[in-house]
């Protein structure tokens, strides 16, 4: 059943609501897949094909009752960051090779109960720290459209399950651009809602203040139809917005006519890759086609103090979220030792990869006595002017667009023995994490093919619009007809 | 700013972070360049700018005082590395 493989998630509910295939079916087509193609790919950590047939005759039974639902009965594949209840979240880490949460997040709730069918979770940077997927205690993803290439990351492994047609949808997580950057490498929609739209509960924490979860999808209608779904206040996590949730739907085919869209002179440096600068060009010519109104010269001056400032903000809220890693109440522990701070010692040293070793030194050093000023303080404070910077750009400017990422996917090991040039590749995705704002990536052609992707940013809480103007340049450019040869 | 093998040493027992020698000298090297990068932020002019810990703009979030159901012992000690009689066991804090 090849031709499941490729369908979006509004178009496989529609299969189902026809009753024209079973959820099973579905997901049968979706392990077949990936037994068959994961073997190259290694998006998954996990493969819960049991589980996955369990929750496939259920959705089947919910359809035969006569319910419909625009997840029911949906392959999707889980970032291994976000507990799933019984079923292994190591997190991309030793530390958690083990771990079994005792409870379900949110989202993943949430998108049980509207029927979904996890077929397994996926690969990531350990901890979410990372751009290649590189770091993951376990394997390296591989780029569906290169096998010898990066997927991007962290969330690498949710994103090349969609591009290989292993899963319809993924989750993902964004702390720096881990949901965009992916998406943009691998040739599909991936989406970073504002802060606080989507619920941390039960999300395996990074940086707190910059952490969001959100869906990798084929198309833009689908990210509209998962953020239905996972969006909304959450009692169980505090910073949880308790704003409305419209339907992300609505006004998904209003175009862009009329519309204001800025682009940021920072995000198009002269050491952007040619190819594509010329991809991102071609797409503001597409969205001036469209009838919107393109301002090539807006200016976000902080824009290189950005870098720095999530350098500094997310080791230290990662330094501080990573202290409960002691082998004391879950995963990992060294207990050979002569004393209890020896073992919590080594059961860190030992659990924890060099990636997430050298961020928490990076944010305990920005943290301790005597630097906390210099460093973490003031990076605050640099975070709230970068905050004003797009604030005061968004009462010119309905949408600001920009590239996902510098350059198309490099080569596996090209990147990972240089921490601070792998950290380049978030340039333009992390400003957005910084001032809590909703990012999107969207398919904008190939460099030597290459998947390239155009980010969409908006205001905060205001999803609709950058969907509106993903699926407007989507419309006119149809790039996800292409398909990787696996 | 040069981060020697001392401060690394010095920043490792602040996070209860064993290393190997080669990591000592790999993040002494590493670190120091990545934290000459921070000096950009020198030139940002942020008198008078309150700093911004979330972006979100809701403080002190209360909950109702109501009990509801959590984790039961046994699950939460199901977790554990080691445990004695109903605690999570480690060696002893104070000799």
């Amino acid at each position: 059943m090849r031709e499941l493989l490729y369908l979006t998630a509004h178009e496989t509910a529609g299969l189902l609501a026809r009753r024209e295939v079973t959820s099973r079916e579905v997901t049968q087509a979706a392990l077949d897949r990936i037994a068959a193609v994961d073997g190259k790919v290694q998006a998954f950590l996990s493969v819960t094909a049991g589980h996955a047939l369990e929750q496939a005759d259920a959705a089947d039974r919910r359809l035969a009752a006569g319910e419909r639902g625009p997840l029911l009965g949906v392959p999707v594949a889980i970032k291994d960051l976000i507990a799933t209840k019984g079923i292994a979240t190591t997190c991309g880490s030793k530390m958690l090779e083990h771990f079994v949460p005792p409870y379900d997040a949110t989202v993943a709730r949430r998108l049980f109960d509207a029927g979904a069918v996890m077929v397994g979770k996926t690969n990531m940077d350990e901890f979410a720290m990372g751009s290649s997927t590189e770091n993951s205690a376990f394997r390296p993803t591989r780029n569906p459209w290169g096998l010898e290439r990066v997927p991007g990351g962290s969330s690498g492994g949710s994103a090349a399950a969609v591009a290989a047609g292993e899963a319809v949808y993924a989750l993902g997580s964004d702390t720096g651009g881990s949901i965009r950057q992916p998406a943009a490498l691998c040739g599909v929609v991936g989406m970073k809602p504002t802060y606080g739209r989507v619920s941390r509960y039960g999300l395996v924490a990074f940086a707190s203040s910059l952490d969001q979860i959100g869906p990798f999808t084929r198309d833009v209608r689908d990210t509209a139809v998962v953020l239905n779904a996972i969006c909304g206040h959450d009692s169980c996590d505090s910073t949880s917005a308790p704003v409305d949730v419209p339907d992300f739907t609505a006004q998904l085919e209003s175009g862009v006519r009329g519309m204001r869209i800025g682009v940021p002179r920072e995000y198009m440096p002269d050491t952007l890759e040619a190819g594509v600068r010329a991809r991102i060009g071609d797409a503001l010519a597409a969205l001036a086609a469209e009838g919107a109104e393109i301002e090539r010269d807006v200016r976000l001056p902080s824009t290189e103090a950005a870098l720095a400032v999530y350098y500094i903000i997310a080791p230290s809220e990662a330094s501080a979220n990573l202290a409960r890693y002691d082998g004391v109440k879950y995963g990992y522990s060294y207990q050979k030792g002569a004393s209890m701070w020896e073992n919590m010692e080594k059961t860190r040293g030992m659990g924890f990869g060099t990636e997430v070793k050298r961020r928490i030194m990076i944010g305990t050093y920005a943290l301790s006595s005597g630097y906390y000023d210099a460093y973490y303080l003031k990076a605050q404070k640099v975070r709230t002017v970068i905050r004003r910077e797009f604030d005061e750009a968004f009462e010119r400017y309905d949408a600001l667009v920009a590239p996902v990422t510098p350059t198309t996917a490099f080569r596996i090991g090209e990147k990972s023995s240089d921490p601070y040039e792998m950290y380049l590749n978030d340039v333009f995705t992390l400003p957005v994490n910084i001032a809590g704002l909703p990012g999107i990536s969207v398919p904008a052609g190939f460099v030597d093919s290459l998947p390239v992707g155009l980010q969409v940013i908006g205001k905060p809480f205001d999803e609709a619009t950058v969907l509106r103007v993903a699926r407007a340049y989507e419309r006119a450019a149809s790039w996800m007809e292409r398909r990787p040869e696996l | 700013m040069k981060l020697d093998r001392d401060a690394v040493l010095h920043i490792a027992k602040l996070a209860r972070v064993d290393l190997t020698d080669d990591e000592i000298d790999t993040f002494s090297a590493q670190l120091s360049e990545i934290i000459g990068h921070f000096d950009v932020l020198n030139a940002v002019d942020t008198d008078g700018v309150e700093p911004t810990a979330h972006t979100l703009p809701i403080r002190n979030v209360f909950a109702d005082d109501v009990s509801r159901p959590s984790l039961t012992q046994d699950e939460v000690l199901a977790m554990a590395p080691s445990t004695e009689d109903g605690y999570l066991r480690v060696r002893a804090v104070l000799e």
